[in-house]
């Protein structure tokens, strides 16, 4: 993978929240969510800097990015769109409006669209099983997707940032 | 100390507390079988994740069975090790890990040595009654460890040794479920990591996951290329191992069967890589002594301790982990790497036989030894000093092609002038040998005198980290010893904070020195084996007529001849190196 330099700025991140752990080993996942918080990924070059920061091997810290789905090392979409695949979503049809934003997005779920607009990740229940199917963007939730919704919402994000989606 | 009453298979028994079921049981002869667990008694190293479930046992009035390595004996417990219920568990288990596993058993380089394959066989597996999808990774090659990943059974093994015994750092489990492999970070390929080669995950791996590269057909074509002079070396551990190969206890010497076979299989001359360690100590020791002396007369720029520098994992490892400290190991090459170079220059020429047409194979205990050989500035316009490196494993397998009857052999002698040695040629092989061998010589050269004694038993042992001092005539002279990479890198902390209070450090990778090298006859995690091959090889020192470095008759014409003297000109340039900043 090509490599990328990080900004001295982002190294500096990185080594606080080490230091706010007192870089140490167990606090692996804190580190990794905080500094996720932080970047919105977690790519090869940031973990080389978490692992020497902590003191154990790169390849460990690896084992536990790879291990959590909720990590990633590839950059989110400016609006991170989430399915829900959870039991009561699944059956009320959530699989087919994965596809059909698949589809649309021309993107798989992991990935982000070429535009840097959207990401596409499923989830396991977000606790709002009465909406099923649960489809989430950033923090706004929308319940009752069905398919043909789908172009809706995504051209809601189309022209920038619609005022209710910060504040839902 | 508390103890514990409990009775597996209906007989008595007490242990301490904190006694596992496993250990209870092999304490009144009863061997559960298991797969992922090791433990290398002695040596602090032990792998026991629980994971695969093999050694499971039926506990009386436990609901479930339990895994004996890792549940501790309590008081009162009735064990049953092989009840109809823990048998088919067990059964289950390996079928269940066998359905995900390739079925190329015939033609695999582990057939003959898998745990796996033997734990199916003991069980009586037949047929597998599972299907189901099978996990397909690219297969990943080194210039000495291939990695088949659709063969490893995940117990975990390598990663204990890469990690915790090691240090190194290299191989975690990533992923996770189905898709759980153990891998380099980033999935990233064994040569762009910082892998030292030691090869200890290839010998603690069960299955044919982890093997070293086979070279063993490239020397095939060697010895059949008529146009070809094919010279051989052996390293000093080989001789104490080779012969577990073709079921000989461990231990045995078969120095003499050995040089008999690498004759038969066509090798044009059968020399010996204790002549190259004998070389080693030359360089080494004077380097030491000259080093010693500057510091002794005030220099402030001379770097103490010296370290030795015979291991190519070793080597590696300061290279990624310690660059800093790349100017305090000794500039000598590794004793094959001097080898190869006195072969393609001295040897060569006096046997009036072009470099190119001149091929040097060795056999060693190691697996970085093929790393080694490939590094760039071991080669002369692309030629390298050391064409290949067999492992001990690759040269059993080259007499077995053979159809040699290893055991009937007589023993031979090596050849000349590449093939003679010292007793402290030979200790080369084991933790502490380097550098009694390196006392012995620098002694005597040091203080003029000779030596009343010639065995070192302060310098022996399996302790991973030892210390002692020796008198040298007045002059108190601190040596540290570390096998296992982990041990090394105590030492070289110490160096980094200024706290080391060493004058020579020997650092061997693998635990016990290369008598337990990555590339010997599979242990299997049996200790004893490593200490019977160490005693043979004090044995055969003991039983020699010269055992010091600087007494070689042949090393003595090879300077007259050729290279003046230690650390001249000729001898930098032949038989010295530089290291590089990998981290």
């Amino acid at each position: 993978m090509p490599k990328i330099k990080l900004a001295e700025k982002t190294i500096t991140q990185i080594k606080e929240v080490c230091a706010k752990f007192n870089h140490e080993e167990g606090e692996l996942i804190n580190v990794l969510h905080q500094v996720q918080g932080r970047l919105g990924y977690l790519p090869a070059e940031v973990q080389e800097v978490i692992a020497r920061e902590l003191n154990m091997s790169v390849a460990k810290v690896y084992g536990v990015v790879t291990f959590y789905s909720f990590f990633t090392m590839l950059p989110q979409g400016e609006f991170p769109i989430s399915i829900c695949m959870g039991t009561a979503c699944y059956v009320r049809g959530a699989e087919q409006v994965l596809s059909e934003f698949k589809r649309q997005l021309k993107i798989e779920v992991g990935e982000t669209s070429a535009d840097g607009k959207f990401s596409l990740s499923s989830l396991r229940c977000v606790g709002a099983c009465g909406l099923a199917p649960v489809v989430t963007v950033g923090e706004k939730v929308y319940g009752r997707v069905s398919p043909q919704q789908v172009s809706k919402i995504i051209a809601e994000y189309q022209e920038g940032c619609p005022a209710e989606s910060k504040s839902a | 100390m508390e103890m514990i009453n409990l009775t597996i298979d209906n007989k008595s028994i007490v242990v301490k507390k904190g006694t596992t079921i496993l250990e209870a049981a092999a304490s009144i002869g009863v061997d559960i079988p298991t797969l992922c667990h090791m433990h290398l008694h002695d040596m602090n190293i032990e792998n026991k994740p629980g994971g695969c479930r093999v050694c499971v046992v039926e506990v009386k009035g436990r609901r479930n069975l339990a895994p004996a390595c890792c549940t501790e004996a309590t008081e009162g417990m009735e064990i049953s090790s092989h009840s109809i219920r823990a048998i088919n568990a067990r059964r289950t288990i390996v079928e269940l890990i066998l359905s995900d596993h390739p079925s190329d058993c015939l033609v695999c380089a582990k057939s003959g040595n898998c745990e796996l394959q033997d734990l199916a066989h003991h069980l009586g597996i037949r047929e597998i009654h599972y299907q189901g999808e099978q996990s397909h990774y690219r297969e990943d090659t080194s210039p000495a460890i291939i990695r088949e990943m659709d063969k490893c059974i995940l117990c975990r093994r390598c990663e204990t040794m890469c990690n915790e015994v090691q240090t190194v750092g290299v191989l975690s489990t990533i992923n996770r479920g189905f898709e759980a492999v153990v891998s380099p970070a980033f999935e990233m390929n064994l040569d762009h990591s910082s892998c030292t080669y030691c090869g200890q995950c290839v010998a603690v791996c069960p299955t044919g996951a982890l093997t070293e590269v086979d070279q063993t057909g490239a020397v095939i074509r060697a010895l059949s290329d008529p146009e070809k002079t094919v010279v051989v070396q052996t390293a000093p551990a080989v001789r104490a191992a080779l012969g577990e190969e073709f079921g000989l206890p461990a231990g045995t010497l078969v120095t003499g069967k050995m040089a008999a076979a690498l004759r038969r299989l066509g090798f044009n001359y059968v020399f010996d890589t204790d002549f190259a360690a004998d070389l080693t100590i030359m360089e080494e020791g004077t380097e030491l002594l000259e080093r010693l002396n500057k510091y002794l007369a005030g220099d402030q720029n001379v770097k103490l301790p010296i370290l030795t520098s015979c291991c190519p994992a070793w080597v590696k490892f300061f290279e990624h982990h310690f660059p800093e400290l790349k100017d305090i190991p000794s500039t000598a090459r590794s004793p094959q790497q001097m080898f190869g170079s006195i072969a393609k220059t001295y040897f060569a020429d006096k046997m009036q036989v072009k470099r190119e047409n001149l091929v040097v194979v060795s056999i060693m205990p190691c697996v970085a030894k093929k790393y080694e050989s490939s590094r760039e500035e071991f080669s002369v316009d692309g030629n390298p000093d050391v064409d290949y490196a067999l492992t001990t494993r690759e040269l059993a397998q080259l007499i077995n092609l053979a159809n040699i009857d290893f055991k009937s052999l007589p023993d031979e002698e090596f050849d000349q002038p590449l093939g003679e040695s010292t007793g402290a040629g030979v200790i080369f092989g084991t933790t502490g040998g380097v550098i009694e061998a390196a006392v012995r010589t620098a002694y005597e050269v040091q203080t003029g005198k000779s030596l009343d004694r010639l065995d070192f038993e302060e310098l022996r042992g399996m302790e991973g980290l030892r210390k002692a001092t020796i008198d040298f005539d007045g002059l108190p002279i601190n040596i540290g010893i570390a096998h296992g990479l982990g041990n090394a890198r105590k030492l070289l902390e110490e160096i980094k904070n200024g706290k080391s209070e060493f004058h020579a450090i020997e650092i061997m990778s693998c635990p016990g020195g290369c008598i337990g090298g990555g590339g010997q006859p599979y242990h299997h995690g049996n200790v004893e084996i490593l200490k019977k091959r160490q005693k043979a090889l004090y044995a055969e020192d003991q039983s020699k007529t010269i055992r010091k470095s600087h007494e070689n008759p042949y090393i003595k014409k090879l300077y007259e001849e050729f290279l003046g003297e230690p650390l001249s000109d000729k001898a930098h340039h032949l038989l010295h190196t530089e290291y590089f900043d990998r981290s």
